[in-house]
């Protein structure tokens, strides 16, 4: 119990000053510390990539050099994975990928996701690790975050005059390549490197050298051992920091390699939640809305009380699948290790999935019935803190429902901080939300429907879950997964592609649209007849919004799944 | 005279004229496809009801036991009907009202007047826009138009429900007439000023007919986002027919069909036209005419209100207040004379002045000998001169002070500032004199409607900006805005003036309702986001606005903002209401669904209810009912309470969403021991 309140002391401790100097790095209107460092860097970067950072994007073309820059990416790091059996930087002869997990693991690192349907250290080159993998785990997050700026640029942030409100709406939402250049040098690689650094202290592989064979201690076997190694600390850093999760092992950070004591898994623990947290207290302060960030915090904070509590208490209980034998000893250890025990590892699932990583260090199918169901549950919310950048803009989906709803409940026309909301904007919002049950019950029901398809290693209950889970934490753009799910299919891969890019950009780039269309509307000022959005009635009918649409959704889903098995289990 | 006048009881009579019959027989005819369909949430009940149906001829084929299966599509026939049932009869309200007057005027016949001034007696459904018709005393105006010739007094009864005639005059900002109402005397020449079906009359009928009726902008956002969780909901439930079956669960279709039409939202979805038809016809019950639904709705969000101070703010006319000597020991003698020179002036602010002098006790009678001395604008003041040779005078304070020395009296030393004392607190000073003697001033005030400033208040509660606009100077102009309790005021105030106002709100991103009536006003009209025009106003003015008060009371425009604020909280309400009762029927009917096949899943059934068919049966009847029980509260709107935002938004939170989530549990669970207690063998 003490590390989690440890971990939770950290996040807060360090979330202060990290989006204190995030703020100050990436508001247009704050001198940046350290500019003298970084912008010759980033010049140079702008030079190579030939980007002129200051010309002021459309919402369209901004959403657009996403779209361009991630499709690039995609067919880049697809050619990667298939042809790495040929290219260099590959000391233990790894083969190249079949197409379609090739294409599989190319999107799922592109949407920051990291879906893996493979095995990292024995299906992927150093090359495909560092130069494919990192370089998405780094642009992914980076890209989130991006478009939360230029939503906040026009439309959170306070304007200190109408003038300036003025020429924003025409000056457009900002400049993609900027935005993401900037986080990335400025933000990301400075704490993923101290993190990486801290990592390798403890013992974390940090060498390009291949496989190490070691004699086994039996001197009468004359095999000998291949223990993959590479990379793996800076890889792992970025993994935790950048709300990816795709490991350098396939068991990933439950491998002692990936996650060796108890100090890396603190620091592990404490990087799933760090940017996300951060970036809480950089909006506030870019925004200077700290009201109604206080507001969307205590939600956040509370979901994520809830939820990490669930899980703990479920996996401190015995084994569901063990009830009236007499091995049933609590608590429940079977998928978990030893070193970490069952709160750090409940803990470890509740954050990952609040936070859209998807990294674990046990193993989410063998938690009892409940852990299974929070780990599902948070991921449907994926606004527990979310993604870096898309966890914020989610909310500000819901945080606009519920402004429709609360201005209607005031005898106002609609309204979101004074902008109208009309037919146009509740259409997209409208399309943003029914995409998720869409998606995710639409081909769970599908592959449930035809039993070759699913693969799953259960029957029944939990199989459906490992079918919902997937799908669910493809759309979540988690990562995550019930392992043991046959999924490195032709069906599982294509079929995940499209959850995964539905559920990465239309979430974050339907916002974008709808911002900028507010921001060319009139503002009405704030009194005592408008939406109060800072008032605890507000953020109640927010939670409220974001509990009834997910529970409306997917509560039969859940009967049938974790709840059923539950209870059948003879709780 | 050929027009014939109709009885006061023919017109009245339609508006109580509501039937049973015609309520379920408007219901029934709306159960046409096409009908159907303008509504997704009430659609998709329907096309349920068509399956349920052919699941019952089955089992009627098969010889099955039927009780259940016909129950429930009986019940979501229903549910339809109430929908149906719930915009017929807001629907038939608000025709009751505008539908009356249409008989009368069909009846009407008018006298149009040819270019070479001949007469022709024609119907008045034949007048177009620019004809001219002569109205004799008597007769009924025939159409809406302005008067271009003439004054008389009409009885505006059949319109507004007030009898007390008015005037209207050519020529004046009170030149407008509308069709249908009693011109009691004089001769006027009206140029008709609409085009048949144009005119108010047809705006009030189209606003209320469900067929004719355009959705309001947010009445259309919502529908958009009722069709999305409809169409949330038809897929969470046909994905779970695999899913079901791969768990070994083979859902029956009738019980899922009940799922479906249980949580999508039909309540809201079934009363949303008669909400958005209730709301104009509460408009229209206050005699306010919307030239379209948006008008209503924009009435609640307005931000700032400008209004004009005669007449909406305070009385039309000044009032004496107080007598205020020179010196105190002349106090009773100014209150004398004060009175004595005001018993034969008729103007109302001379009978203020005689009133006040009685109430403090003036008892005197006029001489029949005295001579009366008539106000005019060169001497500027008045007075009668008593047989024994008094000269009493009251007048403008120089013009008194002149009167004065003329007859070699002295101006009392605080005199100039005790007129400045007076014209500061936003009075008008009027002095008065007894020969040489300048006794002191009478305080003629603007008198400040009773309940204004509550009114005001609770304005200011709501978050809306009023704005005072007046001719007066400054000084006097902020007194009575202080008084009055408006938030802002604008003094020497010209057309022109309001217009440029009106444009600097809206520049700061408010909404801006005011209110007008004269042809110079509708420039600014036209520019408000919510433009009152009053029915006596001239034409341009009333074509200028997007709502006209028949009444032509300037107060009004708090009575519309009202209205509009109650139609958008009733929508609001009503859709967290629906989408909170969703949770109280998902734990009745997936245990029923499930429980069957895996036992251990009724343990969810936390109502512990019947059996399974009675728990769906519940939950649907609940469903359907719960319509028919909200009528009230769609056709009058939810009580308001003009209080702030976030005090009102707790508030229907606590009520519609708590309450939402809380109400269905005891009443399903009502229901389904009722069920059970009707039906024991057949449900078992």
């Amino acid at each position: 119990m003490n590390a989690v309140i440890i971990c939770y002391a950290l996040v807060i401790g360090l979330a202060l000053p990290l989006g204190l100097y995030m703020a100050h790095s990436l508001d247009d209107d704050r001198k940046a510390p350290l500019d003298a460092l970084f912008r010759p860097i980033e010049g140079l970067i702008y030079r190579f990539a030939g980007v002129k950072p200051d010309h002021s994007m459309t919402w369209r073309d901004y959403a657009w050099a996403v779209v361009k820059l991630h499709a690039l990416l995609i067919l880049f790091a697809w050619f990667t994975f298939m042809a790495q059996g040929v290219l260099p930087l590959n000391p233990d002869d790894i083969a190249g990928m079949r197409w379609d997990t090739a294409l599989h693991t190319a999107v799922s690192f592109a949407t920051n996701t990291n879906q893996q349907h493979y095995s990292g250290q024995a299906q992927l080159s150093y090359l495909s690790q560092t130069l494919a993998i990192v370089t998405l785990q780094f642009i992914t997050p980076a890209t989130g975050l991006a478009v939360l700026l230029a939503i906040v640029r026009v439309l959170l942030k306070r304007k200190a005059n109408k003038q300036d409100s003025a020429s924003s709406t025409t000056a457009g939402v900002g400049n993609y390549y900027r935005d993401l250049v900037r986080t990335i040098v400025r933000v990301m690689l400075p704490v993923a490197t101290v993190v990486a650094l801290l990592l390798a202290w403890q013992g974390v592989p940090s060498t390009y050298e291949g496989a190490q064979s070691i004699a086994p201690l039996d001197k009468g076997v004359s095999i000998s051992q291949e223990i993959p190694r590479g990379p793996v600390a800076s890889m792992v850093a970025i993994k935790q920091l950048g709300t990816n999760g795709g490991g350098w092992y396939g068991p990933n950070s439950s491998v002692p390699l990936e996650n060796p004591t108890a100090i890396s898994n603190i620091i592990e623990t404490v990087s799933l939640l760090l940017f996300p947290v951060s970036l809480l207290v950089a909006t506030a302060i870019i925004t200077g809305r700290r009201k109604l960030m206080n507001g969307i915090g205590a939600v956040m904070v509370a979901f994520s009380l809830v939820s990490s509590t669930t899980a703990i208490v479920s996996e401190k209980m015995p084994n569901a699948a063990f009830i009236g034998l007499s091995a049933s000893a609590s608590p429940n250890m079977e998928g978990k290790e030893v070193r970490f025990g069952p709160e750090m590892s409940a803990l470890w699932a509740s954050w990952t999935t609040q936070t859209s990583n998807g990294s674990v260090n046990a193993m989410h199918d063998s938690f009892n019935p409940v852990g299974g169901l929070v780990t599902l549950m948070d991921m449907f919310v994926n606004v527990t803190f979310g993604g870096i950048g898309v966890g914020l803009i989610g909310y500000l989906l819901y945080l606009m429902l519920a402004a429709f709803i609360g201005s209607l409940m005031i005898g106002r026309a609609p309204e979101l901080l004074g902008k109208p909301l009309e037919s146009r904007e509740i259409r997209w919002i409208s399309v943003a939300i029914l995409a998720q049950p869409l998606t995710i019950l639409g081909l769970t029901a599908i592959t449930v429907a035809f039993p070759g398809l699913a693969g799953t290693s259960n029957p029944a209950f939990h199989g459906l879950s490992q079918v919902l889970y997937e799908y669910t934490s493809a759309f979540a753009n988690n990562g995550s997964g019930f392992e043991g799910l046959g999924d490195d299919t032709l069906w599982w891969n294509l079929t995940a592609v499209v959850a995964l890019l539905v559920g990465r950009f239309l979430p974050m780039l339907a916002p974008l649209a709808i911002a900028a269309w507010l921001a060319e509307k009139r503002t009405a000022p704030s009194g005592r007849g408008s939406l109060n959005m800072d008032s605890g009635a507000f953020v109640g009918l927010t939670a409220g919004v974001i509990v009834i649409i997910n529970l409306l959704s997917f509560l039969p889903v859940l009967f049938l799944g974790p709840v059923a098995e539950q209870l059948t289990s003879g709780f | 005279m050929s027009t014939s006048t109709p009885q006061q009881g023919e017109v009245t009579q339609a508006r109580g004229n509501f039937v049973w019959g015609n309520l379920l027989r408007e219901s029934l005819l709306r159960l046409n496809p096409r009908t159907l369909a303008r509504n997704p949430v009430i659609a998709v009940v329907a096309i349920g009801t068509l399956i349920c149906m052919l699941y019952t001829g089955l089992a009627i084929v098969r010889g099955d036991d039927i009780t259940f299966v016909l129950s429930v599509t009986l019940v979501l026939l229903a549910t339809i009907l109430f929908a149906n049932g719930a915009e017929a009869l807001a629907e038939s309200r608000g025709k009751a009202h505008a539908g009356s007057l249409r008989a009368t005027r069909s009846q009407l016949k008018a006298r149009r007047l040819h270019k070479d001034g001949s007469e022709q007696l024609v119907s008045a459904d034949s007048l177009r826009r620019g004809d001219r018709v002569r109205v004799i005393a008597g007769e009924l105006i025939p159409a809406d138009g302005e008067i271009i010739e003439g004054a008389g007094s009409i009885n505006e009864s059949a319109v507004t429900g007030e009898s007390a005639p008015v005037l209207r005059e050519a020529g004046t900002d009170n030149s407008g007439v509308s069709a249908g109402t009693n011109l009691l005397s004089d001769e006027l020449l009206i140029e008709v000023s609409a085009d048949p079906g144009e005119s108010l009359l047809d705006r009030m009928i189209a606003l209320v007919e469900s067929a004719s009726r355009q959705k309001t902008p947010s009445e259309l956002a919502l529908s958009v986002l009722l069709a999305t969780l409809t169409l949330v909901f038809l897929i969470v439930v046909v994905s779970l027919v695999p899913m079901a079956r791969f768990v070994g669960i083979t859902p029956s279709p009738v019980m899922l069909v009940a799922l479906l039409v249980c949580l999508i939202p039909t309540t809201i979805g079934g009363l949303l036209p008669a909400i958005g038809i209730a709301g104009m016809e509460r408009a229209m019950r206050a005699n306010l005419v919307a030239k379209s639904g948006k008008a209503v709705e924009i009435a609640g969000s307005i931000d700032v209100l400008l209004l004009d101070k005669t007449g909406t703010i305070t009385l039309g006319d000044r009032r004496a207040t107080e007598f205020a000597p020179c010196d105190s020991s002349m106090a009773e003698h100014l209150r004398d004379v004060a009175y004595g020179c005001s018993l034969e002036d008729p103007t109302p602010e001379g009978r203020s002045i005689v009133s006040l002098a009685r109430d403090q006790g003036a008892t005197a009678r006029l001489d029949e000998q005295a001579e009366l001395i008539a106000f005019s604008a060169s001497t500027r003041l008045s007075g009668v001169n008593v047989p024994g040779g008094q000269q009493l005078r009251k007048g403008a304070p120089n013009a008194i002070a002149a009167f004065v020395e003329a007859r070699g009296g002295r101006i009392p030393a605080n005199y100039a500032s005790l007129v400045e004392r007076i014209s500061r607190k936003g009075a008008t000073p009027l002095a008065v004199a007894d020969g040489a003697q300048l006794l002191g001033v009478i305080a003629l005030s603007d008198v400040i409607k009773t309940g204004m400033a509550e009114r005001f208040s609770a304005l200011r509660e709501m978050g809306v900006k009023t704005v005072m606009i007046t001719g007066d100077n400054p000084i006097t102009a902020a007194a009575i805005a202080a008084e009055a309790g408006v938030d802002d005021y604008i003094a020497e105030a010209t057309p022109e003036r309001k217009l440029e106002v009106i444009r600097e709100e809206q520049q700061a991103g408010c909404l801006v309702a005011m209110m007008g009536d004269g042809t110079n006003d509708a420039p600014a009209l036209a520019q408000a986001d919510l433009g009152l025009a009053m029915n006596s106003g001239t034409q341009a003015a009333r074509e200028a606005g997007n709502m006209v008060d028949l009444d032509s009371d300037p107060g009004k425009l708090l009575k519309a903002v009202e209205i509009g604020k109650q139609l958008l909280i009733t929508r609001g309400a009503l859709t967290t209401f629906s989408l909170a009762n969703d949770v109280a029927k998902y734990f009745v009917i997936l245990p029923a669904i499930f429980a069957a096949s895996i036992p251990a899943l009724s343990q969810l059934d936390i109502l512990g209810l019947a059996s399974p068919q009675s728990a769906v049966l519940a939950a649907v009847i609940f469903n359907a009912l719960i319509i028919p029980a909200l009528i009230p509260f769609a056709l009058k709107g939810v009580s308001f309470k003009a209080t702030s935002a976030t005090a009102l938004l707790r508030r229907n939170l606590l009520i519609y969403g708590v309450g939402g989530l809380l109400l269905p549990f005891p009443l399903i669970k009502l229901l389904d021991v009722m069920i059970a207690g009707l039906f024991p063998g057949v449900l078992p």
